[in-house]
């Protein structure tokens, strides 16, 4: 039987959810596995993650909603369910959180019959990590000023150029490739590929962060060639198709259950609070320091409001327009979480300078490595500065700046 | 901490009859235009040095006709007269107002239903069927220096008979009956008086905002009726706090939204620099940080009038993070709202003064921020 036969009501599902994932809980690795999915570089971490991906995929927590013919459990609309109860569960995150959170909904808004049927399957079960190939050294608020070439070549695509900032390049199969196809239409002049990274000319560089971590990369393309079928959408519709891929990057799309992080907003709060209950100085905890307890309490506060920001957007006569909150999201979500770390920082007080590795260190010294990796919340998938013209424009209906 | 909320829905509690009552206020207010009156009473008033008496203006006949629609009255128990609907209700309501910048009784008259419904004997459901017949209602208890727990007022009650005096009492000129904390040898009591009653002297305080009215009751054996036995005072307050809090940061959520669309609007019709000023980041993320603002507060308001109308378990952690949330908004939205607007908006003509006044009066209502939080940290 199916499970959608078997689990009709949102409750059911739930607890199965719940259920499910209490039993099937992994083991947890022997090196640890970094803080998100964006960081996996070893191999022994990519086999154990696309194994419990694979895992969560078949127990239907993965593609939920999506129809069957394309590899989805076909429920109608469970897949929050599913999503919430694996982010509550503190299980390990997605691997393919890219395939998940931008490819599928990509795909299944724009692709073709046959790139739906090809593509997303093993996107589901893991076997197929994706990477996005958008950013490149000379275009990154300024995306649209992209410079790497596809010139057509019979039924093919020639590609020259490079990429930056490419997570999980040295792991994925395929990219989503934005590359220029006129270069005197700056916004119509874009097309939207899908790129094997096993290809001949393909060279994969990694990047080593101010954390010491290596997760991006540089992606060179040198005379790439990308067959005609694997263009998504129209020559030069690749910026509109672009702009719907980001707006599932930043949560406002309905998703196929992509959770690239097992950290919740809630868990960092509470754990910030126990910090400050346990770190003594001048004999007493920080936590009894009006000045610092109050600015942890703001940070509690802001978090509060961001699920509960989340429970309004259900409510739609309370929202003031439907993308005003889901917009909001990637901004207040990343900068909350550097402010959160910030004031970390003051609460361990010089034993903030701790790192990975020191035997003294506080929570084997996540505190500085998350406060630092906080820059990529602020930074990537559109930066704050961005989304604030986003939603100064969209929501607000002020000028736009371009 | 808890967490729980298995108890409360999922939206709230907010369903078609809230969302028709919330169309029903945006509409009748907004066909009273309070701000175009308000304008006109201001008008010439404004120099703080000629001394004259300011009152704080306030349309009765509106007043008559909101009592009429229910809405002073929407939760009173059913038992005495009213609609017994929950906070939730009420806030949509609260929000409207704040959104309008409305002088009314309204706001006292509802917090004072929900600390009466707490106190639960038959005096304090003698004062709630009053208000189902269309009576305003005040309640205060502070002393001179502002405090925020009426186990620090300074009003002693002896044999029935109250002196001392209370400050800082809202809507006090529009009340017909004002209810006050009194000090008792066995503990802390409520009292309700006639605000036209013997021994009873009210004085109104010159205030900045120009949309309310404050005031302090001087009692000088003045007999009242007394609402809960002495004791069962604080448990009283504590348990309508929640929704004390709550009703004042719904009115902040719905003024601070005023403020961010005045903003945003005035941003794209003044030009500057051959532009319209939204254009520029300068102008245009601050703005949006206004939003952001008015928006985790309005979560939040709902949340917490949620957590009270299902969930009182939790109600008081989301009380407190609601008005945190709302006093920093309010303070935020109106020094942006104030400043986008540059010079206009520091003018007397401006509206934007008014709703500045209003948030900032609102802002130290029942503690700022800084107060919701120290008191939040004990729950934690």
């Amino acid at each position: 039987m199916a499970l959608r036969d078997e689990y009709t009501t949102p409750e059911a599902f739930r607890t199965y959810c719940r259920e499910w994932l209490e039993a099937n809980r992994p083991e947890p690795t022997r090196m640890p596995l970094p803080q998100a999915a964006y960081e996996v570089t070893l191999p022994e971490h990519r086999d154990y993650l696309v194994a419990w991906q694979r895992k969560c995929y078949e127990a239907g927590l993965i593609a939920t909603d999506v129809s069957p013919e394309y590899g989805g459990h076909g429920f109608d609309d469970f897949q929050m369910i599913a999503s919430n109860e694996v982010r509550r569960a503190g299980v390990p995150y997605f691997i393919n959180w890219i395939g998940l959170g931008m490819t599928a909904p990509t795909l299944l808004a724009h692709g073709t019959e046959e790139q739906k049927r090809t593509y997303l399957p093993p996107i589901f079960t893991g076997d197929d990590i994706w990477c996005q190939g958008f950013s490149e050294p000379g275009a990154g608020s300024d995306l649209a000023s992209l410079s790497t070439r596809a010139e057509k070549d019979g039924d093919n695509w020639v590609v020259n150029g490079s990429k930056v900032w490419t997570s999980l390049g040295s792991l994925a199969s395929w990219m989503l490739l934005l590359a220029r196809t006129d270069r005197d239409n700056k916004y119509g002049g874009i097309t939207y590929f899908i790129c094997s990274m096993r290809e001949q000319g393909v060279t994969v560089r990694p990047i080593h962060k101010m954390t010491g971590e290596s997760g991006f990369n540089e992606v060179f393309l040198e005379d790439v060639v990308v067959p005609d079928h694997q263009r998504i959408d129209a020559v030069g519709a690749g910026w509109q198709v672009a702009m719907s891929t980001l707006t599932s990057e930043r949560g406002a799309a309905k998703g196929v259950g992509a959770v690239p992080s097992s950290e919740s907003p809630m868990d960092n709060i509470e754990a910030l609070i126990a910090l400050a209950k346990t770190t003594m100085r001048h004999g007493r905890p920080v936590w009894d320091d009006a000045v610092l307890r109050d600015r942890i309490l703001k940070i509690y506060e802001r978090t509060v409001a961001v699920m509960q920001n989340g429970r309004r957007m259900g409510v739609p006569a309370l929202n003031g327009g439907a993308m005003r909150i889901p917009l909001q999201s990637k901004l207040v979500g990343s900068e909350l979480g550097q402010e959160l770390h910030q004031v970390a920082m003051s609460v361990l007080g010089p034993a903030a300078s701790l790192y990975v590795g020191d035997e003294h260190a506080r929570a084997d010294g996540k505190w500085a490595l998350g406060y630092m990796n906080t820059y990529t919340g602020t930074i990537s998938g559109g930066s704050s500065e961005i989304q604030r013209n986003i939603l100064g424009e969209r929501v607000l209906g002020l000028p736009k700046t371009k | 901490m808890s967490n729980s909320n298995q108890t409360q829905p999922k939206d709230f509690g907010y369903g078609e009859e809230q969302d028709m009552l919330k169309n029903a206020a945006q509409r009748f207010i907004s066909d009273l235009a309070p701000l175009e009156a308000l304008r006109k009473a201001i008008a010439g008033t404004e120099d703080p040095y000629l001394g004259e008496e300011r009152r704080g203006f306030y349309d009765v006949d509106a007043w008559r006709e909101m009592t009429a629609l229910g809405w002073s009255a929407l939760a009173v128990p059913e038992r005495c007269g009213g609609a017994e609907m929950g906070l939730v209700t009420a806030v949509a309501l609260a929000e409207e107002i704040g959104a309008a910048a409305m002088p009314t009784p309204l706001a006292s008259t509802l917090q004072s239903t929900f600390l009466l419904r707490e106190m639960a004997t038959p005096e304090a459901d003698a004062v709630l069927t009053r208000i189902a017949e269309g009576a305003a209602v005040a309640w205060g208890f502070s002393d001179a220096h502002g405090s925020l727990h009426p186990r620090d007022t300074s009003v002693v009650a002896e044999q029935r008979l109250l002196s001392g005096t209370v400050h800082f009492v809202q809507d006090l000129q529009k009340a017909d009956v004002v209810i006050l904390a009194a000090r008792e040898e066995a503990g802390l009591a409520w009292y309700a008086l006639d605000t036209g009653g013997d021994g009873v002297q009210l004085v109104a305080d010159r205030i900045v905002d120009l949309t309310r009215d404050q005031g302090r009751v001087e009692l000088n054996g003045a007999a009242g009726t007394r609402l809960v036995d002495p004791g069962a005072g604080e448990p009283a307050f504590d348990s309508a706090l929640p929704a004390l809090l709550t009703l004042v940061a719904a009115d902040i959520a719905g003024a601070a939204e005023w403020m961010l669309q005045a903003t945003a609007e005035y941003a794209k019709t003044r030009q500057q620099f051959d532009r319209p000023i939204g254009f520029f980041q300068a102008v245009k993320h601050p703005i949006v940080d206004m939003m952001i603002a008015a928006d985790q507060s309005r979560s939040l308001v709902y949340a917490a009038a949620c957590a009270f109308d299902f969930d009182r378990e939790d109600a008081l952690r989301l009380a407190l993070l609601a008005k945190s949330s709302a006093s920093d908004t309010a303070g935020f939205c109106a020094n942006r709202g104030t400043q986008l607007h540059g010079g206009i908006g520091f003018t007397w003509e401006s509206d934007v003064q008014i709703y500045h006044k209003r948030l900032m009066h609102a802002q130290q209502l029942l503690g700022d921020g800084v107060a919701q939080r120290s008191a939040l940290a004990a729950l934690l």
